[in-house]
C-alpha cells in the first residue's frame, strides 16, 4: 500500500457531498444525542429512524423525493407515541414500541410493492442501510436547512430541556409545560433523526445520536461541555469513515469497498468501551425517571 | 390454504406465536421493549455473516442474538441499558451492513430474513423450531417467579436475594434463544411486532400476571393465523399484517380500557 489517501479523495464530487452532508449530521446528532441520553430516551430515537425509513420506502413506492418520506412519517411517528404515551419510562417504552412495530409492518408492504414494481431488493437495501456516496446534491438545501431548524429548536429550549428531565416538579413550579416540552422536542429529535437516515441510514443515524453522546456524558457531566465533545467525536468519527470508506476500495475483497457505516460504528462503540477504562469518580447524570424505573439499589 | 404444504406454515407459525407470547409479556413487564427489538434485529446480521461462511443461517443467528443479549446484560451493569442497546444494536447492524457488502449474491435469502419467509417453511424445519421453542418455554417457566419477583418488585427481590441483574441476564439469554429459530420463520422485524403488540394489549386489559400472559398468547395466536389467511388471499406480505394487526390490537384494548374507566368512574 503506497498511499494512505487514495487519489482523488477531495476531488470526488461524491466524496465532497457526502463529507458535507456528514459534517451537519455529525453536529446536529452529536447535540441533540446529549438531550437524548439525559432523558433516556435511545429508543424513541432509534425507533424514529426505522420509522422515517419507512416513509423513505413509502416516497419510493409514490416515486417522490425520499426525503419528504423520511421527514413525514418521523415526524407523524413521533407526534403518534406522544400521543399514546405515557409518562412514566416503561409505558413510553411500549408505547414507542407499538408505534414502531406498525410501522415496521408498513414498511414490509411498502417494501414488497416496490419490489414488485422495479424488481429488484438493491433499492431497499439502500433505504435500510444508506449510502453516503448516493447523496442527489439536489437535496443538500434542504437537508442543511432541516438540521439547522432542529439545532436551533433544541438550542432554544436547552435549559428547560434539562431542568424538565433531571426534575420535573420544579421544571413544573417555575411554570414550565413539561408535556409541549416533551413533545417539542420528540419532534426536533424525529427531524434530525429522519435527515440523518435519509443521508447514513437507520444504523448509522442511531451510532451518531447515541454513541457520541453517550462517551461525552460519560467523560464530563457539564451538559454544555457534553455537547462539544460529543459533536467532535461525532466528526471525527464520520470523516474517519467516510476516508477509510474511500480507501477501502483498494482493500481485499477488491473493489467492492466496505461500508461508510461498518467503520463509523466502529470507531463510535470503540470510543464509549474506552470510557470504560477510565475509574469512575462521580455517578453519571441520570433522570428521575430512570431511577424510578430501576428501583433497586446500585 | 389448508393444503400439506401450508401445514408446515400453520404450525411454524403457531409455535411462534406462543413464544413470542410469553416471551413478549416479560419483554413488556420489565420494560425491556428496546432489547426485544435489538436482540432479533442484530441476529439478522448475524445471519448474513453466517451466509457470507456458507454456514446454516441458524448458527449466525445464535451466536448474534446470544451474543447481543450477554452484551447488553454485561454492559448494562456500568451504563444505562438503553444506551448499551441502543450500541450493541448498532455495532450488530454495523457489522451486518459489512457482511452485505461482501456477499452481494446472497442478498435475496437475506433480506427474507428481515421479513420472514414463513411459506417457506419445510419439514426439515419445522421440528427444531419446535424443540427450540419448547426449550425457551420450559427456561421461562421454571423461571417464572424469580422472572416474576425482579419485575414487579425488585426491592423484595434483592431483599430475598434474588439477583435482579441475574434474572436480566438470564431473560435476555432467553429471548435471544427464542429468536435465533424464529427469525427465519416471520423475520427479524417482526418477530418485534409479534411480541409487544400482543403482551402490551393484555398488559394494558388486566393486571393479573397468569390472564396476561395467557391473554398474550392467545392474541398472539389469533394475529397470526388471522395475518397468514390475509395474507394468502391478497399476497401482501405476512409481515404487514402481523405489524398492523399487533398495534391495533394495543390500540383497541388501550380504548377499551379508557371507555371502562370513564364509565365506572362515573
Amino acid at each position: 500500500m503506497h498511499y494512505i489517501f487514495a487519489p482523488g479523495l477531495l476531488s470526488s464530487g461524491p466524496v465532497r457531498t457526502a463529507l458535507l452532508v456528514g459534517t451537519i449530521v455529525a453536529i446536529t446528532s452529536g447535540v441533540i444525542g446529549v438531550f437524548t441520553v439525559i432523558r433516556g430516551q435511545s429508543f424513541a430515537g432509534h425507533s424514529l429512524a426505522d420509522i422515517a425509513t419507512t416513509g423513505g420506502s413509502g416516497a419510493f413506492l409514490a416515486e417522490v423525493n425520499q426525503f419528504w418520506g423520511f421527514l413525514i412519517a418521523g415526524v407523524v411517528g413521533a407526534l403518534i407515541m406522544e400521543g399514546i404515551g405515557v409518562q412514566r419510562r416503561r409505558g413510553r417504552d411500549v408505547a414507542t414500541g407499538v408505534v414502531l412495530g406498525g410501522a415496521l409492518g408498513l414498511a414490509a408492504l411498502f417494501l414488497y410493492l416496490g419490489t414488485q414494481q422495479s424488481s429488484t431488493t438493491g433499492a431497499s437495501f439502500t433505504i435500510l442501510f444508506g449510502s453516503m456516496f448516493v447523496i442527489s446534491p439536489d437535496t443538500v438545501p434542504a437537508l442543511i436547512a432541516s438540521g439547522v431548524v432542529a439545532l436551533l429548536v433544541v438550542a432554544l429550549l436547552s435549559r428547560m430541556l434539562l431542568l424538565s428531565a433531571l426534575s420535573p416538579d420544579i421544571a413544573r413550579a417555575r411554570g414550565i409545560n413539561v408535556r409541549l416540552v416533551g413533545i417539542v422536542y420528540l419532534v426536533a429529535l424525529a427531524i434530525d433523526v429522519s435527515l440523518s437516515a435519509v443521508v447514513i441510514g437507520a444504523v448509522l443515524s442511531t451510532a451518531l445520536l447515541i454513541g457520541p453522546a453517550a462517551t461525552a456524558l460519560r467523560v464530563t457531566r457539564s451538559p454544555g461541555r457534553a455537547m462539544a465533545v460529543s459533536a467532535v467525536t461525532g466528526l471525527i468519527a464520520t470523516w474517519l469513515g467516510i476516508w477509510l470508506a474511500y480507501d477501502s476500495y483498494y482493500w481485499p475483497p477488491d473493489g467492492k469497498g466496505w461500508p461508510v457505516s461498518f467503520f463509523v460504528v466502529a470507531f463510535v462503540v470503540v470510543c464509549f468501551l474506552l470510557t470504560y477504562a477510565r475509574r469512575r469518580r462521580r455517578p453519571p447524570l441520570r433522570s428521575p425517571h430512570e431511577e424510578e424505573a430501576e428501583c433497586s439499589p446500585a | 390454504m389448508f393444503s400439506s404444504l401450508m401445514l408446515n406454515t400453520w404450525i411454524a407459525a403457531s409455535v411462534v406465536a406462543v413464544i413470542a407470547g410469553v416471551t413478549g409479556f416479560f419483554a413488556v413487564l420489565r420494560g425491556e421493549t428496546f432489547a426485544a427489538h435489538a436482540i432479533p434485529n442484530g441476529a439478522f446480521a448475524g445471519a448474513a455473516g453466517a451466509s457470507l461462511l456458507g454456514i446454516n443461517v441458524i448458527w449466525g443467528l445464535a451466536v448474534f442474538a446470544i451474543g447481543g443479549a450477554l452484551g447488553i446484560g454485561a454492559l448494562g451493569r456500568k451504563a444505562r441499558t438503553d444506551v448499551v442497546t441502543a450500541l450493541t444494536l448498532v455495532l450488530m447492524l454495523g457489522l451486518g451492513a459489512l457482511f452485505i457488502n461482501m456477499s452481494t449474491e446472497y442478498a435475496e435469502e437475506t433480506y427474507s430474513l428481515l421479513f420472514g419467509e414463513v411459506y417457506g417453511v419445510s419439514q426439515n424445519e419445522v421440528l427444531p423450531i419446535a424443540g427450540l421453542g419448547v426449550v425457551a418455554i420450559v427456561l421461562i417457566i421454571v423461571a417464572f417467579r424469580p422472572l416474576m419477583l425482579t419485575s414487579a418488585l425488585p426491592e423484595i427481590a434483592d431483599a430475598r436475594g434474588v439477583s435482579t441483574r441475574r434474572a436480566e441476564l438470564y431473560f435476555l439469554v432467553v429471548m435471544g434463544l427464542a429468536t435465533s429459530m424464529t427469525v427465519p420463520v416471520v423475520g427479524a422485524l417482526l418477530m418485534f411486532s409479534l411480541m409487544i403488540g400482543p403482551a402490551a394489549a393484555a398488559r394494558s386489559v388486566t393486571a393479573r400476571p397468569g390472564v396476561a400472559m395467557a391473554l398474550s398468547v392467545a392474541i398472539a395466536l389469533v394475529t397470526v393465523w388471522v395475518s397468514i389467511v390475509m395474507s394468502y388471499h391478497t399476497n401482501w406480505p405476512l409481515g404487514f399484517f402481523v405489524g398492523v394487526a399487533g398495534a391495533l390490537f394495543y390500540l383497541v384494548s388501550r380504548g377499551t380500557r379508557g371507555v371502562v374507566r370513564v364509565a365506572t368512574s362515573r
